[in-house]
């Protein structure tokens, strides 16, 4: 089956951003195809690569980027919920004179008609949020 | 991409003290330029989106409110509302916006958006839909 999967809260504060890895690797492993993973709301927190959990936690950032190149996925942060929490590729950073960028390795930063054009594509949306 | 899917966006939160009611729109007019067959649902806390009379002031938060009487020229005329979510409020449809669209099929004639459904019904529309939105 190809799923794609929507992820609207934030990393350590919310068990639903671990709960859309776990579901994604398992659907993975399972040879269903993932069309494309889509961060919104707080969701973009994810993909910054500034994040520095303690030593014995888990990195949720770096565990998605790791699923990412090992999968080939595509990770898309929304551009609009990015812009508010300050989620920064080098384009973002030109366009809005920005004097850094965070984005993680893997993602990128793209419309909401990512998500649409996922939904249509895709035999499944499955949502990971509240 | 030809294939037309239902889609439906089941709206749930209060507008403000969380951002999704706001960032779900924002889905929603985004998806409207994808010509699909758009639906949305109000309940729970969700149904206090559509009420008149919004006042953001004291909060220093832009009341978006005005948006959803939009709905109707992005073509979005199909919006469920829970009825008993309403009900357990406190709330009637005199409460909510009144939101029209304009049907080109009979001369621009002017129709209600809002459906108020009871929880069963609504049930019966999410489950002809394809894909779910969910905020």
């Amino acid at each position: 089956m190809k799923l794609t999967i929507q992820v609207n809260e934030g990393p350590y504060q919310h068990q639903s951003a671990d709960s859309a890895y776990f579901f994604t690797k398992a659907a993975l492993e399972k040879g269903h195809k993932i069309y494309r993973v889509f961060f919104y709301h707080d969701g973009v927190n994810n993909g910054t690569r500034l994040t520095t959990p303690p030593q014995d936690d888990r990195n949720i950032v770096n565990r998605w980027s790791e699923l990412a190149k090992e999968h080939d996925l595509d990770m898309v942060v929304c551009v609009a919920a990015a812009q508010r929490r300050g989620i920064v590729d080098d384009g973002e950073a030109q366009r809005n004179g920005k004097d850094a960028t965070n984005i993680a390795d893997g993602f990128r930063i793209s419309g909401l008609g990512q998500l649409v054009e996922g939904a249509i594509q895709s035999d499944r949306l499955v949502v990971f949020g509240d | 991409m030809s294939e037309i899917k239902k889609f439906m966006y089941v709206n749930r939160k209060a507008p403000y003290g969380t951002i999704y009611a706001w960032e779900a729109l924002e889905v929603i007019l985004i998806g409207a330029a994808f010509e699909q067959d758009v639906s949305l649902a109000f309940m729970d806390d969700g149904v206090y989106q559509l009420t008149k009379g919004q006042d953001t002031t004291g909060i220093g938060m832009k009341n978006f409110s005005p948006t959803y009487s939009a709905l109707g020229d992005y073509e979005i005329t199909k919006i469920y509302v829970d009825k008993e979510s309403l009900e357990e409020r406190g709330l009637s449809l005199d409460d909510l916006q009144h939101l029209v669209w304009e049907d080109e099929d009979e001369d621009w004639a002017e129709k209600d958006s809002i459906r108020l459904v009871s929880r069963t019904e609504l049930a019966d529309v999410l489950a002809e839909q394809d894909v779910l939105f969910n905020f």
